[in-house]
């Protein structure tokens, strides 16, 4: 969809993730790369797949010589400057260079303010965007994903600045600066939280492995029960869907012959979550957390499908790897490395017309500079 | 709804969309300046509006929800009965209104309610759609049912959540259904581009599974390459020592990271404690990850005392990465985010004024805005259907008698 559009790449890790959407999309993406820089790593090679390669180091004044005649040539730059690269990456010095240009700047706070300055990696990002207040034990410190996800957010809000700011060029014939801040793309992942404290005046605290707030008795429900090979997420809910998912449930339980003890007697169209006191809740869950622990994921997975229940397996990697309904939509892409072997890919994170647009081949990390770099 | 040019003037949405994973995608654009019109109806109105708290006062009621509201913000609200044969009509004739139409219906659905790409695009050929859903349009499992915040178990952000030998940990709300907006978003606005450019639509099916499996494309890669698996590690990072989230004065915390020998040296004299860096064994990054505990002993002894935003402010000023764990009320006091006026305050008729969320960018010459407090149900009929469609009065009339708006 994206097609001739020219996207210069001169992002770390804080962006990678809006040049490989770009990409995906049908952009021509060229990542810069500085030639000490590390791509064999599995996080670098996910998200600058898709992208030509171009080999050169633009820290210092001799590096405006490369990047301007790139940037001259570009629709869309994307850069994540340190204080740095400020004068480098500076949107009135690459507007006079290309009028048309949208330079996208990606920073952990934005590009100003009071915190414009501040150091700050995936934890202290998932910090001050209150993600980490929502996740963890209650007792337990704030948690943060063990894989950052800080970046994405950032590099996500940064595709559609970009795209924004395109759309305006059609009207403008100008480029601008989008200024996107990764501390504010987090909060985008924090859902309605914020409307608690702001409407009832209620701050919204972790809850762990745990379901609380919705029994006016203050009972928790468990949401994550071991099973023989790892955890199923698992809600006793209420409503049309959770009825269903509950009859569905006792009936799956009595196939396999497992004692149903209290659930035998609830009539599920009555049953109403945000009554049932703590005592009753631990007496529901001990035949279904004997009926879990039963299963296998992918059992519960299949399982809940055919059933038509709500609930899914915790997956790791490996469960996600193999998943059929991934495989039947052609999500993973291989592409074959200089060295024989394939790589499997995400693929494009879209189905556009039908189809789902193919990766091209990760660029080649021997690619030659152009000759502008290659003076470097 | 706003003053002066925005970057999507012009470009008019329509969502057949409830909940969040739709109607987000269509607030980021109205906030930069799209025409928005979110479809309920009477019967069925959005789930947000009456399933998810906080009310007005604590009392649920179709207009007083503020989830509803914070994600519907700047938009107009009309209400159709897509199942009366009137209504049906009514929502085709929007569809061939507008440019970009938005729905997060089960697969089928919206096909048997005659409002599919292939029918639509018929009298709108550069329509562009996006249908989001679970698991995407085709496959075995295409019509589960489901919802984001245990789909995020399945994408693997739950299992990656927690300390090592725990149980995996809950994300606040559909954590799953947000990537797949903003990356919705994106797939829009590239089917934008390629229609000013060929006047070609384009029909967008999102996968929210596959958006939320981007967010750990690198874990995936590692485990294609090398059969690794990522797992969950508490706050440890691989690459960096100390990496972790410490108790301080009060219910505070304060994340904070090294990411070089020099770094942590800075932390060791923001400490008070420089007989940490002189220590040979903790000088390299596999030292301190060997010998954790007295880092982990002197950072906590440091913590307790200090206020946390202070504790920061001071590692910062010594060029150590920390932050403050912002409480979710913190967000609003927060003074980056206040300078970045990230909280728009906007009256609505029931719930008075209410904070949303402005989008994580800005753009220099044509920025956005919050223009609107979230739609009451059915507030702009009138408006949309008369003004936008340009129903006559006595048509408009005769359509809301025969219950096409109910």
């Amino acid at each position: 969809m994206l097609k001739g559009l020219q996207v210069l790449d001169c992002t770390g890790q804080l962006g990678w993730l809006a040049g490989r959407l770009l990409a995906d999309l049908g952009a021509e993406v060229t990542k810069l790369e500085a030639a000490e820089t590390d791509i064999a790593s599995s996080d670098w090679r996910a998200l600058n797949i898709n992208k030509r390669l171009v080999r050169a180091d633009v820290a210092g004044a001799p590096g405006r010589r490369t990047l301007d005649p790139l940037a001259a040539a570009a629709d869309i730059l994307i850069a994540t400057p340190g204080p740095e690269e400020a004068g480098l990456f500076d949107y009135a010095r690459l507007s006079r260079i290309s009028p048309r240009l949208i330079v996208v700047a990606i920073t952990p706070f934005g590009l100003a303010g009071p915190k414009a300055a501040w150091a700050a990696s995936d934890i202290e990002i998932m910090a001050a965007s209150g993600a980490m207040s929502l996740a963890g034990d209650p007792d337990g410190a704030p948690m943060r994903v063990s894989a950052p996800q800080a970046y994405a957010w950032a590099g996500g809000q940064a595709a559609v600045g970009a795209l924004t700011a395109l759309a305006a060029r059609w009207r403008t014939g100008r480029g601008q600066l989008v200024d996107v801040s990764a501390q504010s793309a987090v909060i985008t992942a924090l859902s309605h939280a914020p409307t608690f404290v702001d409407i009832s005046g209620i701050n919204p605290t972790r809850a762990g492995a745990y379901m609380t707030g919705r029994s006016v008795t203050g009972a928790k429900y468990r949401v994550f029960w071991p099973c023989r090979d790892g955890f199923i997420n698992f809600i006793l809910y209420g409503g049309t869907a959770g009825r269903r998912t509950n009859e569905q449930l006792v009936a799956w339980m009595r196939e396999r012959g497992i004692d149903l003890g209290p659930l035998a007697s609830i009539d599920w169209a009555r049953f109403d979550p945000t009554r049932a006191n703590q005592a009753e809740v631990d007496a529901m869950e001990v035949p279904i957390g004997k009926f879990l622990g039963s299963l296998t994921k992918r059992e519960f997975l299949e399982g809940a499908h055919q059933r038509e229940m709500l609930g899914y397996p915790v997956s790791n990697m490996a469960d996600i790897a193999t998943d059929p309904q991934l495989e039947a939509r052609r999500f993973w892409q291989d592409l074959a490395q200089p060295d024989g072997r394939t790589e499997r890919h995400c693929g494009a994170f879209v189905v556009v017309d039908g189809e789902r647009p193919p990766l091209r081949q990760l660029c080649d990390p021997v690619t030659k500079a152009p000759k502008e770099a290659s003076k470097v | 709804m706003s003053a002066g040019i925005q970057a999507l003037d012009g470009v008019k949405i329509v969502e057949f969309g409830s909940y969040a994973a739709g109607p987000h995608v269509g607030k980021m654009l109205a906030n930069f300046g799209a025409t928005v019109v979110h479809v309920e109806s009477m019967a069925r109105p959005d789930g947000f509006r009456m399933q998810y708290p906080p009310y007005k006062d604590g009392k649920p009621g179709m207009n007083s929800g503020g989830c509803f509201t914070y994600f519907n913000d700047s938009k107009y609200g009309v209400t159709i009965d897509l199942k009366s044969a009137e209504g049906q009509k009514l929502a085709k004739r929007l569809s061939e209104w507008a440019d970009i139409v938005i729905e997060n219906m089960r697969p089928g659905v919206i096909d048997r309610l005659g409002l599919g790409f292939k029918e639509l695009s018929k009298t709108n050929p550069g329509l562009i759609m996006l249908s989001t859903c679970n698991m995407g349009q085709t496959g075995p499992r295409a019509d589960t049912p489901g919802f984001g915040s245990q789909l995020s178990a399945l994408a693997g952000v739950c299992g990656l959540t927690g300390e090592k030998d725990g149980p995996p940990m809950l994300l606040y709300g559909p954590y799953i259904d947000y990537i797949a907006s903003t990356l919705g978003a994106a797939a829009v606005l590239a089917g934008l581009e390629r229609k000013q450019r060929t006047g070609k639509g384009a029909y967008l099916d999102v996968s929210q599974y596959e958006c939320g499996l981007m967010f750990l494309a690198g874990p995936l890669l590692e485990h294609h390459r090398s059969g690794k698996l990522t797992e969950r590690s508490g706050n440890d990072d691989p690459h960096a020592a100390p990496h972790g989230a410490f108790a301080c004065r009060g219910e505070g915390w304060i994340a904070l990271s090294c990411w070089s020998n020099e770094e942590f040296a800075r932390l060791c004299a923001a400490i008070g404690r420089p007989d940490l860096a002189k220590d040979p064994k903790l000088s390299t990054l596999e030292g301190r990850k060997a010998a954790a505990s007295p880092i982990q002993d002197a950072l906590c002894a440091w913590a307790r005392e200090r206020d946390a935003h202070e504790a920061a402010q001071l590692l910062q000023s010594h060029r150590v990465h920390a932050h403050a764990v912002n409480t979710i009320a913190d967000l609003f006091a927060d003074p980056q985010l206040i300078f970045r006026r990230q909280w728009r305050r906007r009256r609505h008729p029931v719930l008075g004024d209410q904070a949303y969320c402005y989008p994580a960018f800005e753009l220099s010459e044509t920025p956005g805005d919050v223009t609107a407090a979230g739609p009451m149900l059915g507030a702009d009929n009138e408006r949309v259907f008369r003004d936008f469609l340009g129903l006559g009065k006595d048509e408009f009339d005769a359509l809301h008698a025969k219950g096409a708006m109910a």
